[in-house]
Parts: structure tokens; C-alpha cells; sequence
């Protein structure tokens, strides 16, 4: 509250006229979810409820839930999985570079720009040829693209993480015998327990709300829920009032996350800028 | 003796990395410019050569100038709309008010959200319908006495991508502000009040002091808000689906591949959005590494 002056609080007006533009889609959801059947309506959309009622939750938990389910079952390891890969690859490059490592790091950093569309066609025809006929197509599948296509994120951000930890800490465990590895598990592990936090989040944000790998690597009974969320609002019979109560159970997962750990989350955000 | 094994290990630890972004970033692209340069419709492959057919034939097909002129509409209305909204957020929030930590969370919160839940919101806050059956929007402005407000959104013939972009603007402002706060914290205090005791007021202290020193957090919003345009597709698909009038080369690419079987077709696509991403991005990406040696 450094520069705090009372002229200043005007600018509370468009704040909050702000605030409410961005609670709008948020006041929808809630607004319509918890109506009871009867009082929907298109016409009355901003009208509050008259009372509490789950019945659209319920009905759209009926129809989602086995995706619900496939998008927890998805995202949990491949976002564990590949964090645990960036954070190897991001100590090598941090502290252990090869020859040739800061010519390969910016290839590795241009995959997590590339439009997926660019790749997508070998992808398909890869996971139909290796993994589906041993029964791992579909949601293995899709971990498998996630981790992949996430090493370039999860690298960069332990890379830029572990640059910032001085080299006199690792010389002097080399002076006391430690090896590569023991310094990677007693001292850099122990210390990036923050950064496993800020990659954690953001990869199980990226692969739940990850759509195009989803469609093109999941069937009807694989479908995570950005697909058969889509799904639904594209049928005609599913009531407006349902898809909404819908996307709400979708996105809460990665609203709860986002509201207890708001402060990773954003860090994490910034390392996809570059800056770490 | 233990230096040499320890340099082993860290190759031989990092090679699958490096193995797997060679084949399925490198690889999977090199293997989609051959399916673009090839013959291939249909289910089973076909690697008969075409040259640059696919590519010249997209160049002069009508659908592919809707998707040029839809990307450019997109990109136009998203990048300027969130690079001034999040500027000015992140002004409000840098005066030092109470309650900047719950503006803030507010402003970012819709980049938890998935694209096809803000699509599918977005849908019917959108709706076009007219009259008696006006709802979302519509009905709010009509509630508010803003009537001249009330239009198709979507469905507005030429520019209804215009409307997504609005819902992507939604989504992606808080992280502009996200960015133009932090850039705003880097600068010092001493420097406006340097410029204040000089007799600046401050809308010139913003003009000649603070935006000059931002122009590195606007460059890196234009690149990353830029290339997040030009692959823009879950969001569409969300809230209008497959509609020609809202078309992009996302879109046309995964059409035209996975319904339509045109790999040929598809492949030069996603191709094409990759050399236009890569235009954008390695220069960037070199940008960032050079500042990064230099400090």
C-alpha cells in the first residue's frame, strides 16, 4: 500500500465495472445451475433462483461423470510424469551441460509453440499403428502426448529454476563426494519443491483443458470432458440449462486448483512467456 | 574418473528427452511436409509425389481466404483488445489501491477455465436471437436501455469472428495484466519521481517514461497473443462448432483431415501455421536467449 492516496479511489468505478464483466460468464453458470427445472428459461437467464436446487447439476454430473472421470485418470500422471522429466532435463541443462546443450535447448523450447496441427497427422497414424492394437490407444495415449509435448514447458521453467541456484552449492557437494544424482536427490530436489508446484499446476490446467489431442485420440468411451462437454452443448437435445451446470463441474477442478494456488499458477504463466 | 561418469549419466539421463522431441516434434514435422507434398486422399496412404499442388491449390481455394481473413479479424480485435485492457487493469492496479490482490485473482481467473467452457458460456450470452426471444446480452442491454447495443454477435455476416475474439479476450486479458503488473513493478520509484520534480505530470510520465520501458512486455504480448491467434480453434468449435461463415486453418486443417480424409490437404495446412508460428517465435525465442547470456 505504498502509494496510497484518497484522489486515487475513483479508479474503484472501473475496477469494479471491470470485476463484473469478468464475473458475468462465472454468474450465468451459477445462476442457471442452481434453478430448478421449472423456472429456466432463456427469458429469465439473469433472474436469480427461487431457492437451491441441483437438479441441472445432477442431470449434467449423470451424463459427464465417466469423463470427469477419464480427465482425472488422464491428467494425474502425465502431469506427474512429466514434471518429474523437466525437472531432470532442466537440471542437466542447468548444471550439467554437454557439449552442444545451449544449441539444442532452443529446439527444445520452439515445441512448445509449434500449432499441433503441424504434427498431428503422424501422431495419429503413430498411435494407431503402435499403441492401439497392445489395447493403449485412447486415454494412454493421450498421457503419452501430453508428456511429450509438455517436455518443452517443464524443461524451461526448472531450467530457469535451477540456473538461479549458485554452483558453489554443488561444488562443494562434489568436493564432499557426491555424485550427480545424489546431488540432484539431497540438494536440487529438496529445493524445487516450489517449482514442482508451479509445473504440477500448470501441466494438470494444460492436459485437463486440452481439447484437439483429446478429439483426435479418444473415442466415445475415452472422451475426457473438454470433449464430451462439447459434445453435449453441440446436441440438441441437452437443455442450455444442463450444459451450464456442465461447465461448471468441468472447469471446477481447475478453478479449485487455480483459487488455493493462485500464486503458483501465475508464475507458472509467466514462465510460458520466456521470463522464468 | 567419477566427472567422466558423471557426464555420461547426465547424457544418457537427458537423451530420451532429447530422443522424443526429435521424433515427435522434428520428425512428426518433417513427416507432415512429405503427407503435404503428396497425393494422399482417402484412407489408405499414399505417398505418390505432388509437388506443391496441395499448397497452390489452397492458395486459390475460397475457403482457405475465409480462414486468411477470419485469422486476421481474430487476430486484430484479440491482440489489440487484450494488450489495452490488460495495460490499463494493470495501471488501475499498480496505484497501490486496497483489494489489489482480489482484483487481480479476479481479472485472471478465466485462464484456469478451458477454452470450450468459456466457448459453450460464451454461447449463450451470445445468442442472436431476436424479439421476444432475446436472452443473454441482448436481453442485458435491453434491461440496461442500451438497445443500440443489441446485435447478432457470431452470426453478424463477415465479422462474426470478430464476437470470438471478444470471448478469447475475456480469457486471455488477466494475463496481459498479469505481465504489464509485473513489468510496472520492475521499474523503479525513483524514476517518477525524478520526472515528477521535473514538473511532469503524470499521463506524461506514462507517455515518456513508462511505456517506453514496457515496450519489451509489449513485444512479448504481441508474439505470444499473436501466435495463440493463429492457432485458435477449440474456442470456435465451442461455441459455434463447424460453421463455415467462422472458419479458420485449425479448424479446416482437422476437417478436411479427420471428416473429409484429405491428408494431403490437411498436412499443407498445419504446415502452413507452423511457418507462420515459427516467423513469429524464433525470432523471439533467439531474442530471449541473447538478453539471457547478456545478464
Amino acid at each position: 500500500m505504498k502509494k496510497f492516496r484518497l484522489g486515487k479511489n475513483w479508479l474503484y468505478i472501473p475496477l469494479i465495472a471491470m470485476a463484473v464483466f469478468y464475473l458475468i460468464p462465472m454468474y450465468v453458470m451459477l445462476v442457471t445451475g442452481f434453478k430448478s427445472f421449472a423456472e429456466v428459461d432463456l427469458k429469465t437467464m439473469w433472474n436469480l433462483p427461487q431457492g437451491i436446487h441441483f437438479d441441472n447439476y445432477i442431470e449434467a454430473y449423470s451424463k459427464l461423470a465417466p469423463s470427469l472421470w477419464n480427465s482425472f485418470i488422464m491428467v494425474i500422471p502425465a502431469a506427474v510424469i512429466s514434471s518429474m522429466l523437466g525437472s531432470l532435463n532442466g537440471y542437466i541443462l542447468a548444471k550439467w551441460k554437454f557439449r552442444g546443450a545451449d544449441f539444442i535447448f532452443p529446439f527444445i523450447l520452439f515445441g512448445m509453440f509449434i500449432p499441433y496441427q503441424s504434427i498431428l497427422i503422424p501422431l495419429v497414424i503413430f498411435i494407431n499403428n503402435t499403441l492401439r492394437p497392445i489395447g493403449l490407444g485412447g486415454i494412454p495415449a493421450l498421457i503419452l502426448a501430453h508428456i511429450i509435448y509438455g517436455i518443452p514447458i517443464t524443461t524451461l521453467t526448472f531450467r530457469n529454476y535451477y540456473a538461479g541456484i549458485p554452483q558453489e552449492l554443488l561444488e562443494a557437494a562434489k568436493i564432499d563426494g557426491a555424485d550427480m544424482l545424489g546431488i540432484y536427490r539431497h540438494i536440487l530436489l529438496p529445493l524445487s519443491i516450489p517449482s514442482f508446484v508451479v509445473v504440477l499446476i500448470w501441466q494438470f490446467t494444460s492436459a485437463w483443458n486440452d481439447f484437439l489431442f483429446a478429439v483426435v485420440l479418444t473415442g466415445n468411451r475415452s472422451w475426457p470432458i473438454t470433449v464430451a462437454l462439447n459434445n453435449m452443448a453441440g446436441s440438441q437435445i441437452i437443455a442450455w440449462n444442463v450444459q451450464m451446470a456442465g461447465s461448471l463441474l468441468a472447469a471446477l477442478p481447475t478453478l479449485l486448483v487455480y483459487i488455493f494456488l493462485g500464486r503458483y499458477f501465475l508464475r507458472g504463466l509467466l514462465a510460458g512467456s520466456l521470463k522464468g | 574418473m567419477s566427472r567422466d561418469k558423471d557426464r555420461y549419466l547426465s547424457i544418457l539421463l537427458i537423451s530420451p528427452s532429447i530422443l522424443a522431441v526429435l521424433i515427435f516434434i522434428y520428425g512428426f514435422i518433417a513427416w507432415s511436409v512429405r503427407v503435404s507434398l503428396s497425393e494422399w486422399k482417402g484412407l489408405n496412404p499414399d505417398y505418390t509425389w505432388a509437388g506443391l499442388k496441395n499448397y497452390i491449390n489452397l492458395f486459390s481455394d475460397p475457403r482457405f481466404h475465409v480462414d486468411i481473413r477470419n485469422t486476421l479479424i481474430f487476430t486484430g480485435v484479440f491482440v489489440v483488445g487484450s494488450i489495452l485492457l490488460g495495460f490499463f487493469l494493470a495501471v488501475m492496479l499498480d496505484q497501490g489501491l486496497k483489494g489489489e490482490g482480489f482484483f487481480r485473482s479476479l481479472f485472471l481467473f478465466p485462464m484456469a477455465i478451458s477454452y470450450i467452457v468459456t466457448g459453450v458460456v460464451w454461447r449463450w450470452l451470445m445468442n442472436p436471437a431476436e424479439g421476444d426471444r432475446l436472452s443473454g446480452f441482448n436481453l442485458l442491454f435491453s434491461y440496461l436501455h442500451l438497445d443500440f447495443l443489441i446485435n447478432k454477435w457470431h452470426t453478424t455476416e463477415n465479422w462474426g469472428i470478430a464476437a470470438i475474439a471478444l470471448a478469447a479476450i475475456w480469457q486471455m486479458s488477466g494475463y496481459t495484466m498479469a505481465i504489464y503488473l509485473a513489468g510496472l513493478r520492475s521499474i523503479p520509484d525513483e524514476l517518477r519521481e525524478a520526472a515528477r520534480i521535473d514538473g511532469a505530470n503524470e499521463l506524461q510520465i506514462y507517455r515518456h517514461i513508462i511505456l517506453p520501458l514496457l515496450s519489451p512486455v509489449t513485444l512479448s504480448a504481441l508474439i505470444i497473443l499473436g501466435h495463440m491467434s493463429l492457432k485458435v480453434f477449440d474456442l470456435i468449435i465451442a461455441v459455434a462448432g463447424k460453421q463455415l461463415p467462422l472458419d479458420v486453418p485449425a479448424i479446416y486443417m482437422w476437417q478436411t483431415t479427420f471428416d473429409g480424409l484429405f491428408y494431403g490437404r490437411g498436412a499443407a495446412i498445419g504446415i502452413l501455421l507452423l511457418v507462420s508460428v515459427a516467423v513469429l517465435i524464433i525470432p523471439y525465442i533467439r531474442y530471449t536467449l541473447k538478453t539471457e547470456t547478456q545478464q
